[in-house]
């Protein structure tokens, strides 16, 4: 079905509400314990964004006390769709009311990972894609939740619970490591602190690959009031966390020593480390790595894509180019102040963490 | 996936429309081997029954191909160009029930065209796309082909314009228009031209304009090419875009050349919503991106590559040089200078083996060279077709929303005022019933009012433009 950008949230979607909502229940039922929903979707195109908000609202309002995860596909910089950022303000602006958690993939780290770390040379959307559910799948493959037995049950629930404390804080971003081709792979050897070290790092400095990490940056030191924690934040360039989840799959994974993730410096200054920081193991490898290792986390990292997305959108906005195509289907000025407005709320949140 | 159907009106149109019914059959001949009724063919053709006399049910959908007809409506004042298409090897694709035809012509008077002929018709008119409408399970585009400078493409193709804006709000309205040139030899083009355009800019979702002479170089251009013989630069006959060759049709006539390259950017148009590609790009997503204010919906079309080398030797740089090329003025469909305005949005469709990085390290590459509007530097939308044309392994289709369209209707303006001035063969028009001087200075107003914008818009090239103010929130 081919749409027009965001309009597919107000012209599509109470189209076939009934329909997709039918075929909803129906998948419900055949389950023994719903764990809640996985939707995927991208934000600059109409389908995904549009249809896929309005279908995330319906599941809120159908299965209130179900978890809902949305992961959200952020559009190349420079341009797939015009309309892009347009799309993303508005997406992302009725998600955070429906949907739990926001766990977002930026097209330009995967296609960065594919020609930098896996050595592709003409990167396809197929290889980008792969990327991806690599991603995906080492965080939703099973594993033991610290002190379980058995594996997690509620991989969803168990997520939420430790990434999303506070409503206004829902944006989640994924560091998997190590990724690699398949020829650099045999010729590896990893170690846990070695990759731990790695992920530690590029969560600090806010990396979103394992290449070019700024080995400069450093967490504040310790015990500064939270204002002029806040300044030297903003000189290093200081990536401060609200949560992070790892998981680890592999050889020896037991050995594996977290604790460089417990610094109360990393965190911001109204939660206690032990709340926020949570690992999942298992010794089951993934996806031909000896060792892998995800941090799932809920911290300043999409603070200046973010905020880039909003400043385009407004400059756009500013001069009402396009507006008339969304008025057409029912979206108006006042809806887009009202989505800029959410946005601006949640970038002033993650700034001041 | 969707239909579209194509309603060619006057003399150009129609040979315009023919020659893309015969590319279009080409095209789908060479991807369609086992001859199955898919839905690629679908969005253009359907698949009739003939031996079946119970009028119009006798559509068939999936299995082998029977007999395909064209989602075409014909129009034409004059006989002479119909009948042709009607005897010659493309008779079977067009239902006699598609056409309507008259035998005088419109005189190249706008007003006839529009007046005279839209009222006599309207009924017959719409009766017809209601028709062909109901044979499409989900219609989402009209193509009308037509030139402005004559009296029926011109007038009754912009009152079928009107017609079909009233009766299917909700299709969008791609028109493909011919724009007289200056040597234009009917001397009351400019009237039929400007009083199109209104038409045009009020009714249309999109229009691509074309000038004769942008044809006449590039045709010029592969012959050149041909005929020098150089030494591992020879083209494969079959590949150019002014080739009909593998075609229906035997015979070359003058303008087929010219036409073809116009009916090979309508298939490049439409190569997305026909086959299937990592990136889809519809034709709706065309009429949203590219169409940032209703009236500015202008585009300037250009296509690369006009031939293939026939050495399969050859390295392939080729595929950079084809980004390279669609931004060389030598493969423009109009007669502009768009690297010098202004782009307010810009479109690539690309089809064949080429993928998303080879894609994004071009507009890196290019983005620098081209000046787009403050509020739209990333302005591209983009699209990844995976079948391509005939002959080719890849082509390119530009689509720029850009300034430089603002001379060509300064030009059309002057040509209008120059005649309007001295009242020059404006009894003709104002003799036909419901045509009054008001029509042509709301017309002329319309097309100043339309520069105006363009003009607003360029006015902002190469200033500073300060980042709006953003909301302040309280934290």
């Amino acid at each position: 079905m081919y749409t027009v950008a965001f309009p597919s949230f107000c012209v599509h979607g109470p189209r076939h509400e009934e329909d997709i909502m039918d075929l909803v229940r129906r998948e419900v039922e055949k389950c023994d314990r719903l764990g809640g929903f996985f939707n995927m979707m991208s934000m600059a195109g109409g389908t995904g964004s549009g249809m896929g908000t309005y279908i995330t609202q319906c599941l809120r309002d159908t299965y209130p006390h179900s978890f809902i995860l949305n992961q959200v596909t952020w559009p190349y910089g420079t341009g797939e769709v015009i309309v892009q950022n347009y799309n993303s303000v508005l997406t992302l602006s009725h998600l955070y009311q429906s949907s739990d958690a926001i766990l977002v993939h930026e097209n330009d780290t995967v296609h960065k990972i594919c020609a930098q770390l896996m050595n592709i040379k003409q990167i396809s959307f197929k290889d980008v894609n792969k990327v991806i559910a690599h991603q995906l799948g080492s965080v939703l493959q099973p594993a033991y939740t610290e002190g379980a037995s058995e594996y997690n049950r509620n991989p969803l629930g168990d997520l939420m619970k430790s990434m999303v404390c506070h409503p206004e804080y829902k944006l989640l971003g994924l560091r998997n490591i190590p990724q690699m081709s398949e020829t650099s792979l045999a010729y590896s050897v990893f170690t846990w602190p070695g990759l731990l070290k790695h992920l530690r790092q590029m969560l600090i400095a806010n990396a979103k690959m394992e290449e070019g990490i700024d080995w400069q940056v450093r967490p504040p030191a310790g015990g500064l009031p939270p204002a002029e924690k806040g300044t030297h934040n903003k000189q290093l360039r200081f990536n401060t966390s609200l949560a992070n989840l790892l998981i680890l799959r592999g050889k020896d994974v037991q050995s594996a020593d977290t604790g460089g993730f417990m610094d109360p410096a990393l965190y911001t200054s109204w939660l206690p480390p032990g709340v926020a920081s949570s690992t999942w193991r298992t010794p089951m490898s993934f996806n031909r790595y000896e060792k892998s290792a995800t941090l799932v986390s809920n911290s300043q990292f999409l603070l200046k894509p973010l905020d880039g997305i909003v400043g385009k959108a407004w400059n756009m906005f500013a001069s009402r180019a396009y507006v008339h195509q969304y008025t057409q289907f029912g979206i108006s000025e006042e809806d887009f102040l009202d989505s800029f407005t959410a946005l601006e709320q949640i970038i002033a949140s993650y700034t001041h963490l | 996936m969707t239909q579209s159907i194509v309603v060619q009106v006057g003399q150009c149109g129609n040979q315009v429309g023919c020659r893309f019914w015969d590319l279009a059959l080409r095209e789908h001949a060479s991807v369609n081997k086992k001859g199955i009724y898919d839905e690629a063919l679908s969005s253009f053709f359907r698949n009739v029954d003939t031996r079946r006399s119970d009028g119009d049910n006798n559509d068939i959908s999936g299995g082998k191909i029977r007999s395909l007809k064209a989602r075409a409506v014909l129009i034409d004042m004059e006989e002479g160009v119909v009948n042709e298409i009607l005897q010659g090897p493309l008779r079977d694709v067009f239902d006699s029930k598609q056409l309507i035809t008259d035998v005088s012509g419109s005189g190249n008077n706008w007003a006839v065209g529009h007046k005279v002929y839209g009222s006599t018709y309207r009924e017959e008119i719409v009766e017809n796309l209601r028709k062909a409408a109901e044979h499409c399970d989900c219609l989402q585009c009209f193509f009308v082909i037509h030139s402005m400078g004559g009296g029926t493409g011109s007038g009754l193709g912009t009152f079928v314009l009107n017609v079909l804006e009233d009766e299917f709000p909700e299709v969008y309205r791609i028109v493909t228009s011919v724009y007289p040139s200056a040597e234009d030899d009917v001397i009351t083009s400019p009237y039929n031209s400007v009083l199109a355009m209104r038409e045009l800019t009020e009714h249309a979702d999109c229009v691509l304009p074309i000038e004769n002479q942008s044809l006449v170089d590039i045709v010029n251009k592969i012959k050149h090419m041909s005929h020098s013989g150089k030494l591992g630069a020879e083209i494969k006959q079959s590949s150019t875009i002014i080739s009909g060759q593998g075609g229906v049709k035997g015979q070359e006539k003058p303008f087929d050349a010219m036409n073809n390259i116009v009916a090979n950017m309508l298939l490049n148009l439409t190569s997305s919503a026909r086959f299937e590609g990592s990136l889809n790009m519809d034709l709706n997503e065309i009429t949203m991106n590219l169409v940032p204010f209703p009236n500015l919906h202008y585009l300037v079309s250009s296509l690369s590559p006009l031939y293939t080398l026939a050495d399969v030797n050859v390295p392939s740089r080729r595929l950079d040089q084809m980004f390279s090329d669609a931004f060389s003025k030598d493969h423009q469909l109009i007669h502009s200078d768009p690297k010098h305005s202004l782009y307010l949005a810009c479109a690539l469709i690309v089809r064949g083996d080429v993928q998303v990085s080879d894609l994004r390290r071009n507009i890196e590459r290019l983005k620098p060279s081209l000046p787009f509007v403050s509020w739209n530097q990333e302005g591209w939308k983009t699209g990844l077709c995976s079948v391509p044309p005939v002959g080719h392994s890849h082509s390119l289709l530009a689509l720029a929303n850009n300034t430089c369209v603002k001379p060509t209707f300064i030009e059309l303006k002057d040509r209008f005022m120059k005649l309007y001035k001295k009242r020059a063969h404006l009894h003709h028009y104002l003799h036909v019933d419901g045509m009054e001087q008001s029509c042509f200075s709301e017309a002329f107003s319309s097309l100043s009012s339309l520069i105006e914008e363009y003009n607003q818009l360029d006015a902002t090239k190469g200033l500073l433009m300060t980042d709006a103010q953003r909301l302040n929130i309280a934290v």
